[in-house]
């Protein structure tokens, strides 16, 4: 590292074995910091989304609460919470070169993350039977409909790309393409929807539930 | 660990005419397309300007021709009031979007900050590439809204709710206008998302050995700072215009109150906030002119100092106050709604930090006209624009602060006076410091030199244009004069009429001054005399490189940076300057390290 084995033209070749980069800032790589910005602008597009719904929901003086059950919500959060759990036990088999076993791991996850998103379609499809749709609904102001679609809706987007994502990167590790680095960049990614999740859940379930 | 971030960037010199020209993933070509976006934007804005100081100037003057470019909008060549408020808007969106946010953030930082930071790319040149093309497909969508059927929005580039969400029963352009208006920003959204992660990423992970974040000048810094607030301000705009898609296709009513009657029918909305929309607005909104100006600002520090052979008075006072106004802008964009009817506590909860982020900016200013204080500056066309820059930053600036304060601005929110102000302290002043950049810069980019000459003239004719043009508007705020009103025929406005016939022929002839520039830029760019590497005798790192760059930036050899950016008049040193790659040693205090 001292400047003597440098070449006096203020250059190094590209071809050197010496390092011709600095150090990365807080080094992380630059692949695992921009999934860490991009987290960072989906935390701003969530909290945008949540702050608008507690505005409209402070602003309205009888907001219905049309829950009665958390036996859906609280399966899908364990599910959710799960996949979390064999997300990082599929990242830690990569990182010790367990191939097989990180792959079966993170396929796991995929299933996880799938059937999450059917239960939620689920108990969609149950709610638009009761009438509720984004423009109106049976228990009051039509905004409960709207918040609540459009929140969950953008989490359940969330959800899928992150199976479909998994499940390409998964087999690209598993092909030799990707490495324990990009697995756990995907996780980052797949917790990160995970954390959104318990917000979600205390905001727009349990905040709506009727005692 | 660290090759993991260089090795993503290598991709050959392209060969097919596509790659190499349109779809390209180099960063150089990538800035000269956002250039050359924005150069189309500023003069379709600028025409628009022309037609609505005509029309303001002019009452009822047929201006040959408008009613080919829309029949309603301009029966026999006089201009609507509706009309006038759709030229309005697209002039500010246009403005705000594809010119003040694309030159001198994308289109300079995507050509000079990977070469600053001396990376041979940015690390995801794919992303890079979307992020111009995704850009471009939202102009596309914008300008398509000038023929659709009745025309583009009218509801101004804030597009306030409830007008910009119940549809075409609000005016011309309400209903269609808005929706390809939503689709345009949240385009632009999705392009600045890709180039903010790019920006980041290039500046904290592809530096060359030896640039520490302390050795990156001042225009690099200026970039990272701003690609940070690009990253969380745009990700907030494009939920909202999202939403406001939803109130228009999919018949939600998040931004449309109860029992609201336009043009005498009931709509069916219910439930909804007005008010909200103007929150999410300006979260983003006011940090986007902070994303218009802060650019600049680098850019004019690296050119002033390139030009008075001297450093600023502090490099890391300037990059701490340029942060602080980053961090201050998400904290003060209630100033924007004083008169909104939001809680009279919360004006003053935004009073008090939009009055705190006038310190920041001051230290600014006092550090620019500190450093120039006796120094011996080389006038040319880029430091007399920097120096324009400073001027019109600062005569902008002393309006806000009495717009900051509640009580003064009830009086004059949405007069002239705040159309004065925004427009000589983010919107001149920004574009003076494209000016600057472009007159600075144009040889490395094209490997020729502008006219010096006819950059001179250029300055003094635009600087004199501007100031007749957006100082008289303060005089009018003032007088009482309603901003977005097409036509003065109020008693108390009947007087200020020759003010504006005054403002209009400023603005024709400003406007045609920049002829050329544009005659210089084209004749340059073919016919200029060939450029040095080194024309201005500077010492950041894309004066070291060859002019034009290769495609890898620096060719066979990776720079190595020895020394702060701006080694001006190192005593004892063999030369007036010192460049980052020089090994030449420098025993002076500033010198880091």
């Amino acid at each position: 590292m001292s400047q003597a084995d440098l070449s006096i033209h203020g250059q190094v070749s590209r071809t050197a074995a010496t390092e011709v980069m600095a150090a990365p800032a807080f080094s992380i790589p630059a692949k695992k910091m921009a999934m860490w910005l991009f987290i960072i602008a989906d935390t701003a597009t969530f909290a945008g989304c949540l702050v608008a719904y507690g505005f409209i929901r402070n602003g309205t003086p009888d907001w219905p609460r049309p829950f009665h059950s958390i036996t859906n919500v609280a399966i899908m959060t364990f599910v959710l919470l799960t996949s979390s759990l064999t997300m990082l036990m599929g990242i830690r088999s990569a990182q010790k070169g367990e191939k097989s076993g990180a792959f079966r791991c993170v396929m796991f996850t995929a299933l996880l993350g799938a059937v999450f998103a059917l239960l939620h379609i689920r108990e969609w499809l149950e709610l638009i039977d009761k009438g509720v749709t984004i423009f109106h609904n049976p228990f009051g102001t039509p905004l409960f409909g709207a918040a609540f679609f459009s929140v969950t809706g953008l989490h359940l987007l969330h959800v899928t790309g992150g199976v479909i994502a998994l499940v390409a990167v998964g087999i690209r590790y598993m092909g030799g393409r990707y490495t324990a680095d990009d697995l756990e960049v995907t996780g980052l990614y797949w917790h990160f929807v995970d954390l959104v999740w318990m917000f979600v859940v205390p905001l727009i379930y349990l905040l709506n539930m009727s005692h | 660990m660290h090759d993991m971030s260089a090795h993503a960037v290598h991709h050959g010199a392209p060969t097919s005419f596509i790659r190499k020209h349109i779809f390209s993933l180099d960063h150089k070509v990538i800035g000269k397309q956002y250039y050359a976006l924005a150069l189309v934007a500023v003069i379709v804005g600028m025409v628009l300007s022309w037609l609505m100081r005509l029309h303001l100037g002019f009452a009822n003057f047929a201006i040959p021709g408008l009613h080919l470019l829309s029949k309603n909008g301009a029966p026999g060549d006089i201009m609507t009031p509706e009309y006038y408020l759709q030229l309005m808007t697209m002039h500010g969106t246009i403005m705000v979007f594809f010119v003040l946010t694309t030159a001198p953030f994308a289109a300079f930082g995507n050509f000079f900050l990977p070469i600053q930071t001396g990376a041979e790319d940015m690390p995801f040149p794919h992303f890079n590439m979307m992020s111009f093309w995704v850009t471009f497909t939202g102009f596309v969508i914008l300008m398509a809204s000038f023929f659709v059927s009745d025309g583009p929005t009218l509801g101004g580039w804030t597009q306030y709710a409830p007008l910009s969400a119940v549809g075409a029963v609000s005016g011309p352009g309400q209903g269609t206008g808005v929706v390809l208006w939503a689709f345009s920003i949240a385009f632009f959204c999705v392009g600045q998302l890709f180039g903010s992660l790019n920006f980041i990423t290039t500046t904290l992970d592809m530096r060359c050995k030896g640039m520490s974040l302390m050795r990156l000048p001042l225009s690099a810094w200026a970039w990272f700072i701003t690609s940070i607030m690009g990253l969380t301000a745009f990700a907030v705009l494009m939920p909202a215009v999202i939403l406001l898609i939803l109130d228009h296709i999919a018949g939600t009513s998040f931004f449309v109150a109860s029992n609201l009657v336009i043009n005498d029918s009931l709509l069916p909305h219910s439930g909804g906030s007005t008010l909200l929309w103007q929150h999410l607005f300006w979260f983003f909104g006011h940090p986007e002119v902070y994303i218009a100006i802060i650019p600049g600002m680098g850019i004019v520090s690296h050119i002033l100092i390139t030009n008075m052979r001297r450093p600023m008075l502090s490099h890391r006072v300037l990059i701490y106050s340029m942060g602080a106004l980053a961090v201050l802008s998400y904290m003060v964009y209630g100033h924007h709604m004083f008169v909104s009817g939001m809680n009279p506590i919360s004006s003053l909860a935004f009073s008090f930090p939009t009055l705190i982020i006038t310190i920041p900016s001051t230290i600014v200013v006092l550090i620019w006209l500190g450093s120039l204080y006796g120094s011996k500056l080389r006038i040319n066309s880029a430091s007399l624009f920097a120096l324009g820059f400073i001027s019109m930053f600062i005569s902008g600036g002393i309006s806000g602060f009495f717009l900051a304060q509640p009580s003064i601005d009830i009086l004059l929110h949405a007069t002239y006076f705040v159309v004065g102000h925004f427009h000589l302290v983010m919107a001149v002043a920004a574009i003076f410091g494209i000016f600057g950049g472009t007159y600075f810069w144009f040889p490395k980019m094209t490997g020729r030199m502008m006219n010096e000459s006819l950059g001179q003239l250029h300055f003094w004719l635009t600087f004199v244009g501007a100031y007749c043009i957006f100082m008289p508007f303060h005089y009018l705020g003032i007088a009482g004069n309603v901003r977005r009103y097409q036509a003065f025929v109020d008693d108390y406005l009947i007087p200020l009429i020759p003010v504006h016939k005054f403002i209009t022929v400023a603005a024709l002839a400003t406007g045609a001054v920049q002829l050329i520039f544009i005659y210089n830029l084209i004749y340059s760019r073919f016919w200029g005399a060939p450029a040095p590497d080194n024309p201005w005798q500077g010492t950041s790192l894309e004066w070291s490189t060859a002019t034009p760059p290769p495609h890898n930036n620096f060719g066979d050899k990776m720079p190595v940076v020895y020394h702060d950016p701006y080694q001006y008049s190192v005593e004892g040193a063999s030369s007036d300057f010192i460049m980052q790659t020089s090994p030449e040693p420098v025993h002076s205090a500033d010198e880091e390290k």
